[in-house]
C-alpha cells in the first residue's frame, strides 16, 4: 500500500493507482477531458495536470502513479492558472455555437470550461479548427472543427471496433482526426456503430438527426406506425436523466402516442419472429449440413463489417432479416392488408439504441413491401430529444399498453438487446423444437455476462451443439480467422458490434461498462416478468404464421423475413 | 587552444567502413573487456566513470543501464538515438560518418550489460546517406566476429539494425522514436513507464545518444580512472561541441567538459568577424537559452549550464553578432517548434503556434506590453504542462530571451525601426 496526501488528507491506496484514481477516493474530482474511465490513459489534454510537491513540473494526475509519501495539491493556485490557461488554447480553436450545438448540456468541455470559471476575455485570435464538415453518413455526422484531439474516437474505431477508419493526420496546430485518403466517412469500411458518439466529449462526433424528417411525414398526414427495439425501454429513461437500468416502457409508449403516432408496437415481437426464422434455419443447417457455424445477422454494424473484412464468408451469415427489418416488411404488407391502408401512405418508424440501423433501413434490399419497408429510424437519444421539444413531462405520463397485434413480445425477444441475448432466445426454442421438452430452467447462464468472447457447449438430444458470443468487433477478428481457416470449433455464433450488445449502442446516451452492467441487470429482469419468455410461446407470432406466413422458411417468409448479402471488399481499396 | 580528440581519434585517420582498420587502432578492445565482465560489473564501471548522457538531458548512463538490467523479461533493446535533429547541430553526424564502429562497441557493452541481444540505431532520416557506411561497418564488424553469434567466442550474441524515420524532429524524443521504429505515428508516450521498464515493442530498453555510447567505447577501451582524468568532477569526459552562426571558424570541435565558452568562442572560434560585435548566444540548440554578451563567461559543463538558466544540452553553440536581432531570432526559434510539434498533447500543439502568433505580431510592431505578458504566462505553462521535452523546451528560448533582452523587445513594441525584422515584415 502507498500512503499520500491530496489536498491536506492522508490516504492510503494501492500500488499501481494514479493520482486520479487515488483523488477520486476522496471525493475530489480533478478535471479531465481525454480521459474515459473504459479507455487506455492518454493524458494528452494536460487538463487534470496536479501539483506535486518536489516535482518541478506539473504532471497529469490521470497517468501518474501514487508514489509513497507524495504530497499533491489538485487545485492550487498555480494549477487551476495552468489549467485555464490550457482551456483557453482549447476554447480558442472551438466554435462557439454552443446553443445550437447537438451536444449542449451534455459537452464535457462546456461542463469542464463552467467549472473552470473561463471569465475573462480569450487572449488569443479565434481559429476554428480548419475541418471539412461530413453529414455522408446517414448515422454519423462529424464536425472535426470541435473536436479537441482527445483520441477517444481513435481508440474506439481501432481498438474496440478493429475498423480504423478514424486516424490523425497532419501534425502540431493543424492536426485532425479524419478517415484515410480524404474520404468521407460514407465511404469508407466505417461500419455506422456510433462507437465513436459514444465516446466523444464534444459535438464533433454525433448521431445523424432524423428527427425533422418525423415531424414532415406526420405534417404530411401519413399513417404513423413506430416499433421500439428492446433495450430502448432500458436506456431512453437515462437519456432523460434518470438513473441507468430504468425501465420505463409504458411512459415511453405513451409519449410516442402523444408525439403523434397511430400505432406503437414492440419490435420485441418482431424479435420472436427472427428467432423462429433464424432457430428454424440453424436446425435446418444442422440437419442437412448446411454451413455452418451460423452467425447471427441482426446487426447491422457486424453485417456490414462482415461484407467489408469477411467478404468471402458470408454464406455463414444467417438470411433472416433483423427484427427491424421483418417488423418493417410486415407492417407495409400483412398489417396494410389487414387495416385496409394503402402501404404508400404508411411511414414506418424504428426508435433504435443503434446508429447503424439508419444504415441498415436505406439498404436497397430492403424494399421487399414495394416501398422502403423502414422509412426513418431515429436513435433512443434522439426521441429523448423529441420528448423534451414536444413539452412532454415524462415522469408524470402514464404506462399505456403497446398496440395489438404486435406489442407482444416475449422474454426471449426481450434479452436480444444484450449480448448473449440472441444466443439464449435462440437456444430456449431449439431445445424445445428438438427436444418436444419443455425447459425447466430457462436461463442459460453460461451464455450471460460481459467477456468479449464467450463460449458454450450443451448437449441437446445427444448432440453436441457449441456456441459462442462475441461483442466488440475487434473481437470478431479471430473468430472470422477460424471459420476462414476450417477450424472454427462453433455451431452457432452470436455477434453484436457494440460492446454490451444494443444496450451499449452508438444511439443511446453515452455509456461506460459500469451502466452497461445496470443496462443489462435490468433487461434481464424484465425478461423474469414477462409471463411468455419462449419466442415459438409468442401466440401472435403463432397466429401470424397461421394467418399469412404459413411456416419459418416458407416461401412467403423468404421473400419477406430473409434477405441477401454482397461482398463490400471495395471498401478496402 | 588545442583539441582534445578522444572520440575524434580516429577521425581522417581510419577508414570508417572497415572495422579491421578500427580494430588496429586499438578499437573494440573495450567490448573484448566487457565480454569477460558480468551486467554488474560493466554498469559499476559506468557508474565509476561518471558518464553522463551526451544527448542533451545529461542523466547518468549507468542508471539507464541499471534500470533495464533489474527488469524482468527475456527480451531487452539497446537504441541508439542518431536522429540528431536539433538545429544546427552536427557532431553525432561526423561520429557517425568517421568513426560507427566506436559507436556500435558502446551499443554492444551496453548490450552485454543487460543481457540486450538486438541493438536498434534510428537514424536521422535527412542522414540516410550515411547508411552504406553504417552497412559496410556493420559487415567488417559481424566479420570480424564484434557483432553477431557467439562474439569472440564468449557465448554472447548482439547484432545491430538500422531504422529511419520520416524526419520529424519529435521522433529523437526517446519514446516518439520508439514509436515511430514500431510503425507507428511519431509521437511521445507518457512517462512512467520509463524506456529501461517498458520501452521499444514493450521491452526493457536503453536508449543512448550516439555520442553518449562513443564515450562507453573509450570507458572501456581505457578504463574509468583515464576518463575521470578528462572533463569537471560532475561531468566527466570531453564534449563535442558543435559551433555555428557569425563566428570566424565554425565546425564541431572536442574539448574535455568544462571549457569556458568565451574561450570556445575567441579562442578557438576566432571570434567575430570584423567590425561586428557579439549579440546573443544560445547554448544547447534551438531549446537552449539565449544568453547575452556579459554573460559569456561560463565554464561548460552541464551543472554548470543548467545552474545559469540553460542547459549545454547537445553541445550546440549559436553565435549571433550584431547583425541580428533577437526578436527574429526567437520567432525563427518558435517557427521550427511550431512545425515540429507532434499534435499530441494541448498546451504544446496550440500553445506553440500561439507563441509564433504573439511574437510575430511584436516583431511587426504591432506588439503591445500585454503581448510580452502573455507570452511569458502561456510559455510558463507550456513548461510546466507539456506531454514531452519539446513543449517543456518551447518555452526555454522565449523565456530566457525576454529576461536577458528585455530592451529590445520594448524597442519593438515601441515601434523603433528594426532593420532584420522590418525585411521580412508583412
Amino acid at each position: 500500500m502507498i500512503h499520500l496526501t491530496i489536498d491536506g488528507e492522508p490516504i492510503e491506496v494501492k500500488e499501481g493507482t494514479t493520482i486520479l484514481e487515488a483523488a477520486k477516493l476522496l471525493n475530489v474530482h480533478i478535471p479531465t477531458l481525454c480521459h474515459h474511465e473504459d479507455q487506455a490513459v492518454k493524458a494528452v489534454c494536460r487538463i487534470c495536470v496536479v501539483e506535486v510537491e518536489g516535482q518541478r513540473l506539473l504532471p497529469a494526475a490521470c497517468s501518474t502513479p501514487v508514489t509513497e509519501g507524495m504530497v499533491v495539491k489538485t487545485a492550487s493556485p498555480k494549477v487551476i492558472k495552468a489549467r485555464k490557461n490550457i482551456m483557453e488554447l482549447i476554447l480558442a480553436r472551438h466554435p462557439q455555437d454552443c446553443l445550437v450545438c447537438s451536444k449542449n448540456g451534455s459537452c464535457e468541455l462546456q461542463k469542464v470550461a463552467k467549472d473552470l470559471n473561463m471569465n475573462r476575455p480569450n487572449r488569443y485570435e479565434m481559429q476554428v479548427r480548419d475541418a471539412r464538415f461530413d453529414n455522408s453518413s446517414p448515422s454519423i455526422v462529424r464536425d472535426m472543427s470541435k473536436c479537441i484531439l482527445c483520441n477517444r474516437c481513435v481508440e474506439a474505431c481501432s481498438q474496440k471496433q478493429g475498423v480504423m477508419v478514424m486516424a490523425k493526420e497532419n501534425r502540431g496546430f493543424d492536426t485532425v482526426v479524419v478517415p484515410p485518403y480524404g474520404k468521407l466517412l460514407a465511404d469508407t469500411s466505417c461500419v455506422n456503430c456510433g462507437q465513436c458518439i459514444q465516446v466523444c466529449p464534444v459535438g464533433a462526433l454525433s448521431v445523424h438527426d432524423d428527427t425533422e424528417r418525423i415531424y414532415e411525414q406526420i405534417d404530411a398526414g401519413k399513417y404513423m406506425t413506430v416499433q421500439i427495439a428492446p433495450s430502448v425501454r432500458i436506456t431512453l429513461a437515462e437519456s432523460l436523466g434518470y438513473k441507468p437500468g430504468t425501465v420505463t416502457t409504458g411512459k415511453i409508449v405513451h409519449a410516442l402516442r402523444k408525439i403523434g403516432f397511430h400505432k406503437v408496437f414492440d419490435s420485441d415481437f418482431t424479435a420472436d419472429l427472427t428467432i423462429m426464422e433464424e432457430g428454424t434455419e440453424f436446425l435446418h443447417r444442422m440437419q442437412n449440413h448446411g454451413t455452418l457455424p451460423l452467425i447471427t445477422s441482426c446487426c447491422p454494424a457486424w453485417v456490414k463489417y462482415c461484407e467489408t473484412y469477411g467478404y468471402d464468408q458470408l454464406d455463414h451469415l444467417s438470411t433472416a432479416k433483423s427484427p427491424q427489418q421483418m417488423f418493417g416488411a410486415v407492417i407495409k404488407t400483412f398489417f396494410a392488408e389487414k387495416e385496409k391502408i394503402d402501404p404508400k401512405d404508411i411511414c414506418s418508424v424504428s426508435v433504435m439504441p443503434c446508429t447503424a440501423k439508419k444504415f441498415e433501413c436505406r439498404r436497397k434490399e430492403f424494399h421487399d413491401s414495394g416501398f422502403q419497408d423502414v422509412d426513418i429510424s431515429i436513435t433512443v437519444v434522439e426521441l429523448a430529444k423529441m420528448i423534451r421539444t414536444a413539452g412532454i413531462h415524462f415522469e408524470d405520463l402514464e404506462d399505456q399498453e403497446f398496440d395489438a397485434p404486435f406489442g407482444l413480445g416475449s422474454g426471449a425477444g426481450q434479452i436480444f438487446g444484450s449480448t448473449g441475448g440472441v444466443m439464449e432466445a435462440a437456444l430456449r426454442t431449439v431445445y424445445e423444437v428438438l427436444t418436444g421438452e419443455t425447459l425447466e430452467k430457462l436461463e442459460f447462464m453460461q451464455v450471460r455476462g460481459l467477456e468479449g468472447i464467450r463460449e458454450a457447449s450443451l448437449t441437446i438430444k445427444g448432440q453436441e451443439i457449441r456456441v459462442a458470443i462475441v461483442h466488440g468487433l475487434k473481437n470478431v477478428e479471430g473468430i472470422l480467422e477460424q471459420i476462414k481457416a476450417g477450424t472454427s470449433p462453433y455451431h452457432f455464433i452470436e455477434v453484436m458490434a457494440c460492446e454490451g450488445g444494443c444496450i451499449g449502442g452508438g444511439g443511446n446516451a453515452p455509456k461506460t461498462m459500469a451502466k452497461v452492467r445496470e443496462r443489462q441487470r435490468a433487461i434481464y429482469e424484465e425478461d423474469q416478468k414477462l409471463p411468455i419468455r419462449k419466442s415459438h410461446e409468442n401466440i401472435y407470432v403463432q397466429k401470424l404464421y397461421e394467418e399469412y406466413l404459413g411456416e419459418p422458411l416458407s416461401e412467403k417468409s423468404h421473400k419477406l423475413l430473409h434477405t441477401t448479402y454482397h461482398s463490400r471488399r471495395d471498401l478496402l481499396r | 587552444m588545442e583539441e582534445k580528440r578522444v572520440l575524434l581519434r580516429n577521425r581522417g585517420k581510419i577508414d570508417p567502413e572497415n572495422a579491421r582498420e578500427y580494430i588496429a587502432a586499438g578499437g573494440y578492445e573495450g567490448l573484448k573487456r566487457a565480454l569477460n565482465m558480468n551486467g554488474e560489473e560493466i554498469i559499476k564501471e559506468l557508474e565509476h566513470a561518471g558518464l553522463r548522457g551526451r544527448g542533451g538531458a545529461g542523466f547518468p548512463t549507468y542508471r539507464k543501464l541499471q534500470f533495464a538490467y533489474g527488469a524482468p523479461g527475456d527480451v531487452k533493446y539497446i537504441v541508439c538515438n542518431a536522429d540528431e535533429g536539433e538545429p544546427g547541430t552536427n557532431k553525432d553526424r561526423i561520429l557517425l560518418s568517421s568513426d560507427p564502429c566506436s559507436i556500435f562497441e558502446g551499443m554492444a557493452i551496453a548490450g552485454k550489460a543487460v543481457n540486450a541481444h538486438v541493438g536498434f540505431i534510428y537514424l536521422r532520416a535527412e542522414y540516410s546517406y550515411l547508411v552504406p557506411i553504417l552497412e559496410a561497418a556493420l559487415k567488417t564488424s559481424r566479420e570480424a566476429n564484434m557483432l553477431g553469434e557467439n562474439i569472440q567466442g564468449s557465448g554472447f550474441d548482439f547484432d545491430i539494425k538500422l531504422r529511419s524515420g520520416a524526419g520529424a524532429y519529435v521522433c529523437g524524443e526517446e519514446t516518439a522514436l520508439f514509436e515511430s521504429i514500431e510503425g507507428k505515428r511519431g509521437e511521445p508516450r507518457f512517462r512512467p513507464p520509463f524506456p529501461g521498464i517498458k520501452g521499444l515493442f514493450g521491452k526493457p530498453t536503453v536508449l543512448n545518444n550516439v555520442e553518449t555510447l562513443a564515450n562507453i567505447s573509450v570507458i572501456f577501451q581505457n578504463g574509468w580512472e583515464w576518463f575521470r582524468t578528462l572533463g569537471t568532477e560532475n561531468s566527466p569526459g570531453t564534449k563535442l561541441f558543435t559551433v555555428c552562426g557569425n563566428v570566424k571558424r565554425r565546425g564541431v570541435f572536442e574539448f574535455p567538459m568544462g571549457i569556458n565558452l568565451k574561450d570556445l568562442i575567441y579562442e578557438v572560434c576566432g571570434g567575430m568577424e570584423e567590425g561586428h560585435e557579439l549579440l546573443a548566444v544560445q547554448t544547447g540548440g534551438a531549446s537552449g537559452a539565449i544568453i547575452n554578451a556579459s554573460q559569456i563567461d561560463m565554464t561548460l559543463d552541464i551543472d554548470q549550464v543548467s545552474n545559469s538558466g540553460g542547459r549545454l544540452g547537445c553541445g550546440t553553440i549559436l553565435v549571433m553578432d550584431d547583425r541580428n536581432c533577437i526578436i527574429d531570432i526567437v520567432r525563427n526559434n518558435l517557427d521550427f517548434f511550431r512545425g515540429e510539434s507532434c499534435g499530441k498533447c494541448t498546451p504544446c500543439r496550440e500553445g506553440g503556434t500561439r507563441l509564433y502568433q504573439l511574437i510575430t505580431k511584436i516583431s511587426q510592431g504591432k506588439g503591445s506590453v500585454k503581448d510580452i505578458d502573455t507570452i511569458q504566462d502561456l510559455a510558463e505553462t507550456m513548461r510546466l504542462t507539456a506531454l514531452c521535452g519539446l513543449g517543456h523546451s518551447t518555452a526555454v528560448p522565449v523565456l530566457s530571451s525576454i529576461q536577458n533582452f528585455y530592451s529590445c523587445y520594448l524597442r519593438h513594441i515601441d515601434k523603433d525601426y528594426c532593420p532584420v525584422c522590418s525585411e521580412e515584415g508583412e
